[in-house]
């Protein structure tokens, strides 16, 4: 425990979260996987946007970058394109990454940019209390859907998939050990990677819905998971609204940082003259 | 390298004080007329090192501008209005967290996609206010190609030595015009370099005097471990609600430029000192004033010239100073009177503000200058 605690900022605790939230699930599996990845906590950036979720960076003891709603992973692209040898990684949540910043998700997914990406997803706007994102299900009660909720959500690693990110996955705070694996796998993933960790929010979701409190919402989430190997075995009625979990995505492709790096080196072969634009404070931004 | 003159666009010119003052990352999205500042960086930061991205939007790209400033970068975006009104809300991230960055923006026939080919200079308030909060802007105005070089330059030198956004106001004309510019020699000026803290001991990145000082910026992934929120902090960086803490902030960050409007005021004046009407204006209005003006002088009417380079922090005392003979002011420009509106709350009440003002999409002509001159007389 004690090790653990030296990766946050303790004299920013106790956090904000309510008693029962799974953000803290979250943030304790990706400190654990960096731990035991054995990262150099100076190299790694953590970059949040705005809900629950993004207050974890505020308690992390790493460079952190709380920065507006949604656009989380676009200050990421800018720390990871300007200094590619830095670890970035996004903590963000449904609301925060698949609405108002859904464009810089699919984006950088497309472009296979080497950000992980945790998405807390937990159904609802929780720091506004409780209105429908685009990951309440459909029929489910939110403060804006009081009648039953008439869009339908995201399948986000689909989504994830389907615009080009190379590694995803999808675990829940039930299945804590799972999570840290996937964590850690998509940390040492080359390229733009994406873990959906399934979170409970008792206070707004759980209680809005007739769920009941923190351990009902978690089973409630746990209830609707399948692994995706034990799924693979299963007849197609048996899998029919059944949520995946598991490694769904793992693919190598040329990485966007990297493939900068080599048009720097071929452009300046060409032009060996020129000067070189260094960081204001003389740091070399081509290190690696 | 010795100076050489040549002939360049306005946006050229942006773009190239922008590589002298040793930008590194540019992140951006195509609009017009802005564009060729992008397709410039895209070709040009790499020979020096530097990044180039086309982000999916507006925000995008000052979002990652912001980013790559906190690793070191110098970092650069360029738009125009409808991109600028999507940046406003990280403009405003980067004025409370005390970013630098560089926005360059061509202004054209707004508001909404208006005239996207025609100049027009309706983003002068914008550049102010745009962002909601009192908040500490740098906005500087060029006024030929010349210019472009030296006050993109300049807004480097600001946004470091600050740790402010600092806009260069442009438009459509002096962007796409193009003049023959002598480059000063690179040798001949000195880089900006943003101040570092020595140490990561004790490392408190928003202390500072609360008298307007700038607190010392640690570049990311050097082991100072610091936190950048868009929430009210207090010195080492932890949100607050607590009024005593969002007050001081707030009061040093403002401080932080107001107190120094005069200190950073940039214009050309001419034949001031002893006029019936002072013609105020700036960018590319300002050359069809300064040609109306010298008209007026040359047929013996007493007319003088003030054209603003820097209009944020607007320079109120030296503005109240050069115009202190003045009769009568006319103010040209291409919107329906937002200088003119500052002219009025600093030198107005002693005499008439004239506007002048014209949103057609149309440069002014020299006769429309002078024959609102001659009618004021």
């Amino acid at each position: 425990m004690a090790e653990f605690l030296s990766y946050f900022r303790q004299d920013r605790l106790p956090h904000i979260w309510c008693p029962g939230c799974g953000n803290g699930t979250v943030t304790a599996a990706l400190v654990r996987a960096i731990d035991k990845l054995g990262f150099d906590k100076n190299n790694i950036v953590v970059v949040s946007g705005i809900g629950c979720s993004s207050r974890a960076v505020g308690y992390l003891d790493f460079d952190t970058l709380h920065t507006t709603h949604g656009r989380a992973i676009a200050f990421a692209t800018g720390v990871k394109l300007a200094r590619p040898s830095l670890k970035v990684i996004v903590i963000t949540g449904d609301g925060d990454s698949a609405a108002i910043g859904g464009n810089h998700f699919i984006h950088a997914a497309r472009r296979n940019i080497d950000i992980t990406t945790i998405i807390i997803n937990n159904n609802i706007y929780g720091m506004t209390s409780g209105q429908a994102s685009p990951m309440t299900p459909h029929g489910m009660l939110g403060t804006t859907a009081p009648y039953g909720n008439i869009e339908y959500n995201f399948d986000l690693c689909e989504l994830a998939k389907a615009a080009g990110a190379t590694y995803v996955a999808r675990a829940t705070t039930y299945h804590y050990v799972l999570l840290e694996d996937l964590i850690s796998k998509a940390l040492m993933h080359k390229g733009f990677a994406v873990v959906e960790a399934l979170s409970q929010c008792p206070t707004y979701f759980g209680r809005k819905n007739k769920i009941g409190g923190a351990v009902d919402t978690l089973n409630w989430i746990k209830d609707q998971t399948i692994n995706v190997k034990a799924a693979a075995a299963l007849p197609p009625e048996k899998r029919e609204g059944k949520i995946l979990i598991g490694e769904l995505h793992s693919t190598e492709k040329a990485e966007f940082t990297q493939q900068y790096l080599e048009i720097i080196a071929k452009v300046q072969r060409a032009n060996p003259t020129h000067a070189q634009n260094k960081g204001v404070s003389g740091c070399e931004l081509n290190s690696d | 390298m010795s100076e050489k003159a040549r002939l360049m666009q306005g946006n050229e010119a942006c773009t190239m004080a922008a590589i002298a003052a040793g930008l590194e990352f540019y992140a951006g999205y195509p609009i017009t007329p802005s564009t060729e500042i992008a397709e410039m960086c895209s070709e040009e930061l790499p020979k020096v090192g530097g990044k180039f991205i086309q982000m999916e939007d507006e925000i995008g790209s000052i979002s990652a501008c912001i980013g790559a400033s906190l690793t070191g970068a110098k970092a650069m975006t360029a738009t125009s209005g409808p991109g600028f009104s999507l940046m406003q809300e990280a403009i405003g991230y980067a004025s409370l967290c005390e970013i630098p960055v560089v926005i360059i923006n061509a202004q054209r026939v707004g508001p909404s996609t208006g005239m996207p080919t025609s100049p027009a200079q309706g983003d002068l308030m914008q550049a102010r206010w745009g962002t909601h909060g009192d908040h500490p802007v740098i906005a500087l105005v060029p006024g030929n190609v010349k210019e472009c070089y030296e006050l993109t330059f300049r807004a480097f030198e600001l946004s470091e030595k600050y740790r402010v956004p600092v806009i260069v106001l442009t438009d459509e004309v002096i962007g796409h015009m193009r003049e023959k510019v002598v480059l000063p020699d690179p040798a001949s000026y000195r880089i900006p370099v943003r101040a570092m803290p020595q140490s990561p001991a004790d490392y408190k990145p928003y202390a500072a005097d609360p008298n307007g000082g700038v607190p010392l910026m640690a570049p990311f992934g050097r082991g100072y471990r610091w936190h950048c929120t868009g929430l009210f902090h207090d010195e080492n960086g932890a949100p607050s609600n607590k009024p005593s803490v969002a007050s001081a902030l707030m009061r040093r960050l403002n401080l932080k430029v107001e107190s120094r409007a005069d200190a950073l005021a940039d214009y050309f004046a001419e034949g001031l000192e002893d006029c019936d009407i002072a013609v105020v204006s700036f960018g590319s209005s300002a050359m069809a004033a300064l040609s109306a003006v010298r008209r007026s002088r040359s047929e013996g009417y007493k007319v003088g010239m003030l054209r603003l380079k820097t209009m944020w922090p607007f320079p109120s005392k030296t503005v109240r100073r050069l115009l202190a003979s003045a009769k009568k002011i006319l103010v040209p420009e291409m919107n329906l009177g937002q200088l003119a509106l500052e002219i009025e709350r600093t030198a107005g009440c002693e005499r008439p503000v004239i506007r002048l003002g014209k949103v057609n999409g149309e440069l002014f002509h020299p006769d429309e200058v002078f024959a609102a001159i001659k009618e004021a007389l």
